[in-house]
């Protein structure tokens, strides 16, 4: 399959990460693709979890936003919102938070709440809405993005979420018992924390990909593991389960009043 | 005195210039036709509280009718950012707004402490986050038994809250299935409570007995507003019409368009339009 694009590679590697045997809690957009294709091909009885208090839901199509109808219409049990946040997040049952991020540092520390300074933003983004609590309750996070030099930088603007901090030890120090940001999918690349320094190092280049494009779209200087791996491309059952979903999920978003 | 009034009159003397108002509703249920009701009646100076703004809040802070919003995650959910909602925070247009922003799990939190009679509510979060340092609002207690460091915030008592049901009875007993959100909360954290609904029925007898949400004596008023949540959906009854949330983003990207859009479907609009608006969804 030569025509794989870059977002397909991200999304059907971010599925490989997670197994039936996870809880997972869904963030909208990249995630939510990534952990469907994950239930559809090789992690069936995984757990999905959106934050609208559907728990272990598994739509046909991707939802627009994390509270469409058809989120409850599949799920085992839906929730009151509080519920949703106090026994199963705060209680501890998630093993796997899965977020997308507007900007990322090297330490898997996320904004999406300014570019700029808060109170005179440049830019006023959505904000965290349950990103704050799943970074430091699910029993890990994983992380995905596109590259981009605005989107991976050296500084983030905003703490949204505390990803491994200044890096080292510093969630330990904060008091927090969950282990952050263990993994980094984007378009071109895998990456997992150094386990000493905390710092994103790229484990995987997807096929076709650089090292120097790696580096190009990133704000940081990047390190590479010295065993640096290909990521395997596609399998036909992956891509094309992919691609179903989101020809499914087109269709019904574009459909409105004139379906 | 009849719980069951026109909307006009249930917003009319419910909602005051000043008040802190709730209109809530998680992706589902978002009470849009009350909210348009107000926004007629031109309540102005409000605290609006909201986990999701989303565009009914959106349409409040682009009229210029508030004062401040506490929120958590202020995005056209699915979409992306909130247009008017912006343009107050980065050029004071048409009006500046205060904000207090908050995680969702602080607010859901803080709903259910309001609604339980508590001062604050008390939670583990914000750990590592930025958000303290610019809510003065968060701040933390030491567990007498543990010694664990919890966040605490004030917990929500909100003048008003509005929002949509399926259901409600001819004693005015109130219905929700589906995604329940916070409604349940918000309501029983509030002073006065208006409840939207699909349609009334003599009673619900052979329901399941866990639907009903809000027994009537915790409802001040309710009002039957057919199709009262589109955009947004009411379980059982249509769909949500994702494409005027896309198409939202178009008109809320220009001032202008966006006044006349308010004037052709809000201002110039009943709560009757809503019927017409959610047919064949």
């Amino acid at each position: 399959m030569s025509d794989v694009t870059p977002t397909e590679m991200m999304t059907v590697a971010a599925s490989r990460a997670l197994t039936s045997k996870d809880v997972c809690f869904v963030g909208i957009g990249a995630p939510s693709a990534a952990c469907n294709v994950a239930r559809l091909t090789h992690a069936p009885d995984i757990t999905l979890i959106y934050e609208s208090g559907t728990i272990g839901t598994a739509p046909d199509v991707l939802p627009l936003s994390i509270g469409d109808g058809e989120l409850c219409e599949t799920a085992v049990t839906t929730v009151a919102v509080p519920e949703m946040f106090r026994y199963w997040l705060q209680g501890g049952r998630i093993t796997v938070g899965f977020l997308g991020a507007a900007q990322i540092d090297k330490f898997g520390n996320i904004n999406t709440t300014v570019i700029g300074d808060y109170h005179q933003p440049k830019v006023r983004l959505p904000g965290g809405g349950g990103a704050p609590e799943i970074a430091s309750s699910c029993g890990e996070i994983y992380i995905t993005l596109k590259q981009a030099k605005r989107a991976m930088v050296e500084k983030i603007d905003f703490f949204t979420s505390f990803g491994h901090g200044e890096g080292g030890d510093h969630r330990q120090r904060l008091g927090i018992t969950t282990k952050g940001p263990t993994l980094l999918i984007t378009d071109l690349a895998i990456w997992k924390p150094d386990p000493e320094t905390k710092e994103f190092t790229v484990v995987s280049l997807h096929p076709g990909v650089t090292r120097d494009m790696v580096q190009e779209t990133c704000g940081w200087e990047v390190k590479f593991a010295d065993n640096l791996e290909t990521t395997p491309a596609p399998s036909t059952t992956e891509l094309m389960t992919l691609r179903d979903l989101q020809e499914r999920t087109k269709r019904a978003h574009e459909g409105g009043k004139a379906a | 005195m009849s719980k069951f009034i026109p909307l006009e009159q249930a917003v009319r003397e419910n909602l005051n210039d000043g008040d802190t108002v709730a209109f809530e509703g998680f992706t589902h249920l978002i009470p849009h036709a009350a909210g348009h009701e107000a926004i007629r009646q031109g309540k102005k100076d409000l605290t609006l509280i909201r986990m999701t703004p989303d565009i009914l809040y959106d349409q409040f802070i682009g009229m210029g009718l508030a004062k401040r919003v506490v929120f958590s995650y202020a995005g056209n959910p699915g979409v992306g950012l909130l247009r008017r909602m912006r343009d107050a925070i980065e050029n004071q247009y048409p009006r500046a707004i205060e904000t207090v922003e908050h995680s969702h799990a602080a607010m859901a939190n803080a709903y259910e402490a309001g609604a339980a009679g508590l001062p604050c509510a008390i939670f583990r979060g914000y750990k590592g986050a930025d958000l303290p340092k610019v809510n003065p609002n968060i701040k933390s207690v030491v567990c007498p038994f543990t010694g664990e460091e919890l966040a605490a915030v004030p917990a929500i008592r909100p003048d008003v809250t509005f929002i949509h049901a399926q259901k409600a009875n001819e004693k005015g007993d109130v219905l929700i299935e589906g995604i329940v959100g916070v409604q349940k909360e918000a309501a029983l954290a509030a002073r006065r409570v208006v409840v939207t609904v699909e349609e009334i029925v003599p009673d619900f007898k052979g329901l399941h007995p866990n639907l009903t949400i809000l027994p009537h004596w915790t409802v001040t008023a309710i009002c039957q507003v057919r199709g009262g949540a589109h955009p947004s959906y009411t379980h059982g009854y249509y769909e949500r019409d994702n494409a005027t949330y896309l198409e939202w983003d178009k008109v809320s990207a220009d001032r202008e368009l966006f006044a006349k859009w308010m004037d052709d479907n809000v201002l110039n609009a009943t709560p009757a339009v809503f019927a017409e608006r959610t047919k064949g969804l």
